[in-house]
């Protein structure tokens, strides 16, 4: 009887089961069509159009690795490689043929009354220790950053692999190191030289006689002339520039994201390639490009007569200033031409 | 030659971040790095996915083109690879990788991030196959003892993939037609320039 009982029991559950499942096959079928598990789910392009990048959330302390993915990333890998090299080459390159042409057609700038003789001082001490700081950083620093641009393609093909790794890791030290006693440099050539150089009516003129370098004679000015006003906005600027990208490059994520990143790196490096270039211009005035400008940085003293013919309205300054006694004579250091 | 690629079915992917725990238990992985890890979108909201990310190894690698030393380089079975012999720890790597992939042990003040260490699909370095230096340095390669990564082996809900891409996008694609959905195959188009139609 029992075993009677037991059947019964598991005919009924059976016959029970089966009509439960018979009821729910419908709802079945129809469960695709009614939840779509995908339906709400994010999709990688969509995301891409609306934000440039894919972020979320991770489990690890490292919070820059929340973003999953940043295709804007190739985009700067074609600048650095391809963009970059084209407007540093055209700059460089192109700056160093026009002064090439320009030394070619034009020579040096003579003296043209020649030398007197009596020299006048242009630059203190201090002043010329701030230069000469500043400009031996910016040549350091202007190689090892080129390095980093060129120095694949150009170097590495002629030293290797490891010689241009170990070179590469000591330009970027010095890289690294040497902008803190330029950007000191560059505070200090911005406070100590801006009264000099505040724009005024006078380099509308020398502006319009092409600076006495391009055209004929010599336009006056002041202690700085409109391209040297130029230079000195150039390094103010373009020097806070790449110092102020170039310590978020030191310092990375610390103060912007990887879009940040990037821009900080592009805006660097143009500024810098830029600056490279006129900064050529730069050298070579204040060296082959003209007779008697290297001693002005040098010495810190001019001839009495280049002072005439580049800086008239300084000279006459500095005359009333302090009488003659700011001139000294010189008779056998320097012989007239 | 089979070409390398992984591939993660967000739908299936339920964030265990086991192949993270996987990964840097094969390859020593100091701190602080995280060759992979599982970063979730929408977290908490309707439709949220997430998805395990590390070195996509990709078509024209960007890491590669813009190292400044050129230590990348790609092998036969299209993984990118790099030495840390000639890495500089500058950081260009970084910022060129679609995928956050690059890792630096140190801070990075000053220049000093230290040599840079990545997924490696567990295929090793430029040493010799096997050797310790190469262990060392880059952890374990399996590729040479004819295993897969470890991340995808472990993965225990088969969200991770990796191996040859064709097979691997076959394997996908069965997928999606067969349960009828599939967010697709998440970073393959900035990685490969390719998608899998499904």
């Amino acid at each position: 009887m029992a075993s009677f009982a037991r059947y019964l029991r598991f005919v009924v559950g059976a016959l029970a089961f089966s009509f439960m499942v018979a009821l729910s096959m419908p709802a079945m079928a129809q469960q695709p069509s009614q939840v779509d598990p995908a339906a709400r789910a994010v999709h990688e392009q969509q995301l891409l159009k609306e934000f440039d990048r894919i972020q979320g959330r991770v489990t690890i302390p490292d919070k820059r690795s929340d973003v999953l993915e940043q295709p804007a990333g190739r985009e700067w890998q074609y600048f650095h490689s391809v963009t970059l090299r084209w407007i540093g080459g055209i700059a460089i390159l192109g700056m160093l043929a026009v002064l090439v042409a320009f030394y070619l057609t034009r020579g040096m700038v003579r003296i043209q009354t020649g030398r007197s003789g009596r020299t006048i001082v242009r630059f203190s001490g201090f002043e010329r220790f701030v230069h000469w700081m500043t400009a031996v950083c910016f040549v350091i620093l202007g190689i090892s950053g080129l390095n980093i641009t060129f120095g694949r393609p150009l170097l590495l093909p002629l030293i290797g692999f490891d010689a241009f790794s170990e070179w590469s890791q000591w330009a970027k030290y010095a890289h690294n190191y040497l902008s803190f006693p330029f950007t000191i440099g560059v505070i200090l050539i911005f406070l100590m030289w801006l009264a000099g150089n505040i724009p005024n009516k006078v380099d509308v003129e020398w502006l319009k006689r092409g600076g006495g370098i391009v055209g004929e004679g010599h336009p006056p000015a002041y202690r700085f002339n409109a391209g040297q006003k130029a230079i000195y906005w150039i390094v103010v600027l373009g020097g806070g520039a790449v110092a102020i990208t170039g310590y978020q490059l030191m310092f990375p994520f610390y103060v912007t994201n990887i879009e940040g990143m990037q821009l900080a790196q592009a805006v660097h490096a143009i500024v810098s390639v830029l600056f490279i270039a006129v900064m050529l211009a730069h050298i070579y005035i204040g060296t082959i490009g003209m007779e008697g400008a290297f001693e002005a940085m040098g010495e810190g003293t001019v001839d009495l007569n280049w002072a005439k013919e580049h800086h008239s309205l300084w000279l006459d300054e500095e005359s009333a200033r302090t009488g003659t006694g700011n001139v000294r004579h010189q008779p056998s250091s320097t012989p007239a031409e | 030659m089979a070409r390398m690629k992984f591939l993660c079915d967000a739908d299936r992917c339920i964030e265990c971040n086991a192949c993270v725990t996987a990964c840097k238990n094969e390859n020593e992985v100091p701190w602080g790095i995280n060759r992979r890890r599982v970063v979730t979108i929408n977290d908490g909201k309707p439709g949220e996915r997430s998805i395990s990310m590390a070195c996509m190894h990709c078509t024209d690698a960007p890491c590669q083109a813009v190292c400044p030393v050129n230590c990348f380089y790609t092998t036969e079975d299209g993984v990118v690879l790099h030495s840390k012999d000639l890495c500089i720890g500058c950081g260009y790597c970084f910022y060129a990788c679609p995928f956050g992939a690059p890792q630096y042990p140190k801070v990075g003040n000053f220049g000093s991030r230290g040599k840079m260490d990545k997924c490696t699909f567990c295929a090793g370095g430029p040493e010799a196959d096997g050797s310790k230096a190469e262990y060392e340095k880059y952890g374990a390669n399996r590729l040479a003892e004819g295993k897969l990564p470890l991340c995808a082996e472990m993965c225990s809900t088969k969200s991770l993939l990796a191996g040859d891409g064709e097979i691997i996008a076959q394997i996908y694609k069965e997928r999606v037609t067969k349960r009828g959905y599939g967010s697709g195959a998440w970073g393959w188009k900035t990685a490969y320039r390719e998608t899998i139609a499904s």
